[in-house]
């Protein structure tokens, strides 16, 4: 009950620093501060709540009008012509190439990082673990843009011979499949993202991981573990909601990272054939919008673009839930 | 903390520091010739995934020091030069050389300091409330959409304030707008780090300040928040370096301008990602690349900075207490 008088309350309190004077006179009974405090805690937390559904109905909303004249099949057409009289546009190519670029990242990144992130709590001397760790943290701070750059000038002349060599020797799998493309493949970007996410996965993994029980991992050794037995029995299982949050979070980047992978995508001409290959190119959502960011002139093209930034938001959102859901259920078998 | 736990465990192959013993060290070994077969695999085991650890650090460390190599040794010429903190890049075209990068560095602090004077409060706020207040279905749904916002893109949150600002309110891009997405990148930020550091303070201090009489808000700022503030602004300048590199949302919400610009509200808006890109464009010309190696390099100085100075504020916050 009280929250709900808080809520009006508090909206005409500027914050914190408005509420200070009340102390003096009406702390002993608590009651008003408390109110105004609460309310205020309160209102922050449902702002989040608003601002969320609000991303979510405005999307939607300014999405509809755009699909519906849409003449091609939204989910299985690879066609995009949004302008004109008959907008046509699908967002198969985006989903595979962000999809299949995401988990790239994902499947180098999460081992690597974890890995890093065991070393630098479990095995590092203990001179080399303060700045190595301050060096992860600050790379995890680098903006993505420093990514894009690196990949598109640096790494991607590295990259290239790599690449040849796998479409050389593995060329007959359709995953790896030549297709002439030698600049951004969704395997480069993949790799690039990858490296990215990588010090994030191990920034939070070493935090979770340092805070281990000191009883566990004693208990462990005290049984007759071996390290790598004590990693895997106390500080594997104590961390591993955390690493999955860290995961989600890193995925998230991935699937919407926008400008490092717009610096180095090949997009594909139009009818270009389909291919499974992870060599081929092709845009993901996030590069697709911002390339066409100067397109958003006619309020149909801008609404086939925010329907492409809706069903990444769709993406996020379930990858999202879904490590919400296995963090909890981790939390009550640890508990 | 974890130093301390390995060295007080006795047992020879967690002591820290012993670097100069090969991998698996003396009981490795010992476990190889005088233990029987599962022990042996077991010792093993062990010695691989050391081996498989220290092999992960240095393959991880290549790309991220080579990065930060590369934006050092092509951007540093360029902040030596003397135009580079003051000027703009008016009238410099792509093939000239030089130029300022200060309406860029003034642009971004500007957007940065105008998002976390709306992201700081909403953020901490909610933090209490999860921690202090929170309880039930309320909190959950809370932390949940908390949660959905940390892994909102940042080309979604752009598009949806395009889709508030300019669609339906029918504003022009200007770096307002960019900041508005840009809030919403760094309130679930500045929300974690405060829920995580407000949990750190000891329930005996909340228990000991209510045993006082002292109502539960003032316990809050008084003694929670007052505790916990050096890691709240840690983690409040870790958000303010985490949103600044960001650029999805300058694309599509703040145009790029050469000139100064102070108007957050009105017109083209200069920022340092946006100068970066601008020259990417012509990244083949010898000038332009060097004029975007400089910009990286500024903005991760910036951000480095930042960061030492949060970290500073930390340690010296943790000495205090």
């Amino acid at each position: 009950m009280s929250t709900v008088t808080g809520v009006s309350a508090a909206d005409q309190t500027p914050g914190p620093d408005g509420r200070r004077p009340l102390q003096a006179d009406q702390a002993s009974t608590g009651r008003v501060g408390d109110r105004l405090f609460g309310g205020a805690a309160t209102v922050s937390g449902v702002l989040v709540i608003v601002l969320v559904s609000l991303i979510a109905i405005f999307l939607i909303v300014q999405a509809v009008p755009a699909l519906m004249d849409n003449s091609a099949n939204f989910f299985t057409s690879r066609v995009w012509a949004p302008g004109g009289e008959q907008p046509a546009f699908g967002i198969l190519e985006f989903l595979w190439t962000t999809v299949t670029a995401s988990t790239i990242a994902m499947a180098l990144s999460v081992p690597v990082g974890v890995a890093v992130a065991l070393f630098l709590t479990q095995y590092a001397p203990s001179w080399m673990r303060r700045p190595a760790a301050g060096l992860v943290d600050l790379l995890a701070a680098v903006p993505s843009i420093v990514y894009g750059l690196w990949g598109l000038i640096a790494f991607a002349p590295v990259f290239k011979p790599v690449q040849s060599f796998i479409q050389d020797k593995l060329g007959w799998f359709p995953l790896f499949a030549p297709t002439g493309i030698s600049g951004g493949t969704i395997c480069f970007i993949g790799v690039v993202l990858a490296i990215m996410v990588l010090p994030i996965v191990t920034a939070l993994s070493r935090e979770v991981f340092d805070q281990t029980p000191t009883a566990h991992k004693e208990g462990a050794l005290a049984l007759g573990a071996t390290q790598w037995e004590m990693i895997r029995t106390a500080v594997l299982p104590f961390g591993r909601p955390g690493v999955i949050s860290a995961s989600m979070l890193a995925l998230g980047r991935a699937l919407g990272e926008t400008i490092a992978v717009t610096f180095l995508v090949s997009a594909l001409a139009d009818g270009n054939p389909w291919s499974w290959s992870l060599f081929n190119g092709g845009e993901t959502f996030a590069s697709k919008i911002a390339n066409n960011a100067s397109e958003f002139s006619n309020p149909n093209k801008t609404g086939a673009y925010i329907a492409a930034g809706l069903v990444l938001f769709v993406l996020t959102f379930v990858v999202n839930s879904i490590a919400r859901v296995v963090i909890e259920r981790r939390k009550a078998f640890s508990e | 903390m974890s130093t301390a736990t390995a060295r007080s465990v006795p047992h020879d192959q967690v002591v820290p520091g012993e670097i100069s013993t090969p991998p698996g060290g003396r009981s490795g070994r010992d476990a190889l010739s005088e233990m029987s077969n599962p022990h042996r695999a077991r010792a093993v085991k062990d010695v691989v995934a050391k081996v498989v650890m220290w092999a992960a650090f240095f393959l991880a460390m290549v790309p991220l020091v080579w990065i930060l190599g590369t934006v050092v040794a092509k951007g540093f010429h360029m902040l030596t030069t003397a135009t580079w903190w003051t000027g703009n890049q008016r009238n410099v075209n792509s093939d000239d050389f030089g130029g300022g990068a200060r309406h860029a560095i003034e642009g971004t602090l500007q957007m940065v300091g105008f998002t976390a004077l709306i992201a700081v409060p909403i953020g901490i706020l909610t933090a209490v409330y999860l921690v202090e207040y929170g309880r039930g279905r309320l909190a959950k749904a809370i932390s949940f959409t908390v949660d959905i916002l940390s892994g909102v893109p940042s080309i979604v949150a752009a598009l949806f304030i395009y889709a508030v600002w300019v669609t339906a309110f029918g504003f022009s891009r200007s770096g307002f707008a960019a900041a508005l997405a840009l809030v919403l990148l760094m309130i679930p930020v500045i929300v974690r780090s405060t829920e995580e550091m407000l949990k750190l303070v000891p329930n005996e201090l909340r228990e000991a300040a209510y045993a006082l009489g002292v109502p539960k808000w003032a316990t809050v700022v008084k003694i929670v928040l007052r505790t916990a503030f050096s890691g709240i602004v840690t983690g409040v300048l870790l958000g303010i370096a985490r949103v600044m590199g960001e650029t999805a949302p300058l694309l599509i919400l703040a145009p790029y301008t050469k000139n100064f610009q102070r108007d957050l509200f009105n017109g083209n808006f200069p920022t340092l990602p946006m100068m970066i890109n601008q020259d990417r464009g012509d990244f083949a010309l010898a000038t332009a690349a060097e004029r975007m190696w400089g910009a990286a390099l500024t903005l991760i100085l910036l951000v480095l900075l930042l960061n030492v100075i949060g970290r500073a504020i930390a340690h010296f916050g943790a000495v205090k207490k």
